[in-house]
């Protein structure tokens, strides 16, 4: 069985604290990976995409797989935390329901039951459907090394395909999301050929809040997915909609504006004419879920 | 040949132990170290869930988990979910359904399957459709496979 899908050798070590981890990477002297659910680093060890002399499995340090959630603080999440564990907690599908679109849709069961956001993000793919939702919730990314902790906007964390901030040594080891305010709402969609289980085309995710009346955006912010080298943010899209009626006319706008930071490539996937397409109906549809949370107070309904 | 790992796991209600290297998925080390071949391997990447195993209850790909990941952990594959030599009625059901034709992915679906009807008793078509995703089937176009699982669910619950 296997042949050539066999894994080749490797070491694996599983630290019960963050700095026996952080030594552990530290001394492999980058040649060693971080093990969270493994649905994205054992298929590229496979297939040779990536190397490794040692993997690190951090699934037995406590602050890599919590999920603690308050109305004041937010939400902290482990970055080994399994997607399963977000969309089955009733608190966090109320408060950040893009995050809990796109866990719900990572892969199917048997992926969400092992993979984590926090190793979606590490993995750095433009497509990656759980990174849009963080941008648009304000997400900070906690990092750890045997020299020191940092901490950096999700925004920053990507610099191109498969590529980020971390240093040689250097681990994710939580996500925090800044509480949602009281008028607030969010929605990730991703365009893929398939019912389920595919890499998307385009994907966007989109947060407002209301003012009191309900009758105007306070602030909003759309981000998308596999139309540049990172996720990105679309600034123009949700700075245009501030004072504004949340209305479809406006929701077509920013939708518009949006397109303006897609640079989509040409693959097999996609074209660029379609994946730009995507962005501005994604955008819009987002947008009017988005706001249809809000209204309801947030209450995130089935998928 | 890397150092071997002593790895002891819940695998079917026994308590059992094994050696591996940190390389073997736990498809690998089900199959060739335990004998316990009725998990297949169809795509070895995560897509096609024919290697679906329940680990402390949650499916899981089997091909994506590495076998010394599992130390102290509860595992149930496909052998373990009939009951004192019977059928499960998942089984049963699938058979009577004619719910497969070649059988590669059919330990997957019945062990995703069961999965399912432990936390929703009564799932609609969609719900079966779509919390089944990870388990692709390329013979019978589902629509047996999904009708089984109805009839499954009824005869394990019957609805009042």
């Amino acid at each position: 069985m296997g042949g050539l899908t066999t894994l080749s050798g490797f070491q694996y070590v599983a630290p019960m604290d963050l700095a026996a981890a952080a030594t552990a990477l530290r001394d492999a002297e980058g040649r060693a990976r971080v093990l969270a659910g493994g649905t994205d680093i054992l298929v590229q060890l496979r297939e040779g995409m990536r190397d490794a002399d040692l993997l690190v499995d951090v699934k037995k340090i406590p602050e890599l797989v919590e999920l603690e959630y308050s109305a004041d603080a937010g939400l902290r999440l482990g970055a080994a935390t399994p997607c399963y564990q977000i969309y089955t907690n009733a608190e966090v599908v109320n408060a950040y329901p893009a995050l809990v679109d796109a866990t719900r849709i990572i892969g199917g069961w048997q992926i969400q039951s092992r993979a984590s956001v926090g190793g979606n993000l590490c993995n750095s793919s433009p497509a990656a459907d759980g990174i849009p939702p963080l941008m648009v919730h304000q997400a900070v990314c906690h990092l750890a090394a045997a020299d020191g902790r940092r901490s950096v906007p999700v925004n920053d964390f990507c610099t191109g395909p498969g590529t980020n901030t971390l240093s040689p040594g250097e681990l994710l080891a939580t996500i925090t999301l800044p509480p949602s305010p009281p008028g607030s709402g969010s929605a990730f969609q991703r365009f893929i050929p398939r019912n389920e289980m595919d890499i998307a085309v385009a994907s966007a995710a989109s947060w407002i809040e209301l003012n009191e009346a309900g009758d105007t955006i306070q602030a909003a912010r759309v981000a998308l997915g596999a139309v540049a080298p990172t996720p990105v943010l679309a600034d123009e899209a949700g700075q245009f909609l501030v004072g504004k009626a949340p209305n479809e006319d406006n929701f077509a706008e920013a939708g518009v504006l949006a397109r303006k930071v897609a640079s989509p490539i040409d693959d097999m996937r996609g074209t660029v004419e379609f994946r730009v397409h995507l962005v501005g109906v994604l955008t819009q549809r987002t947008l009017a879920l988005a706001y249809q949370r809000a209204q309801d107070g947030a209450g995130h309904t089935g998928h | 040949m890397a150092k071997k790992t002593h790895v002891t796991a819940n695998i079917n209600g026994e308590e059992v132990e094994f050696l591996c290297e940190p390389r073997q998925s736990l498809l690998e080390v089900l199959r060739e170290v335990l004998g316990l071949t009725g998990s297949k391997e169809g795509c070895n990447n995560g897509n096609c869930g024919a290697c679906t195993v329940l680990l402390d209850g949650l499916p899981v790909d089997s091909c994506l988990v590495l076998a010394v990941e599992t130390e102290g952990a509860a595992i149930t594959t496909i052998e373990g979910i009939a009951e004192q030599g019977h059928l499960h009625p998942l089984q049963q059901c699938f058979l009577e359904g004619a719910a497969l034709q070649c059988g590669i992915c059919t330990p997957g679906f019945i062990v995703g399957a069961k999965a399912l009807l432990d936390r929703n008793p009564h799932p609609t078509e969609n719900e079966i459709r779509f919390n089944l995703a990870g388990n692709l089937c390329r013979c019978t176009g589902y629509d047996k496979i999904v009708r089984s699982i109805q009839e499954a669910a009824d005869r394990l619950q019957p609805s009042a």
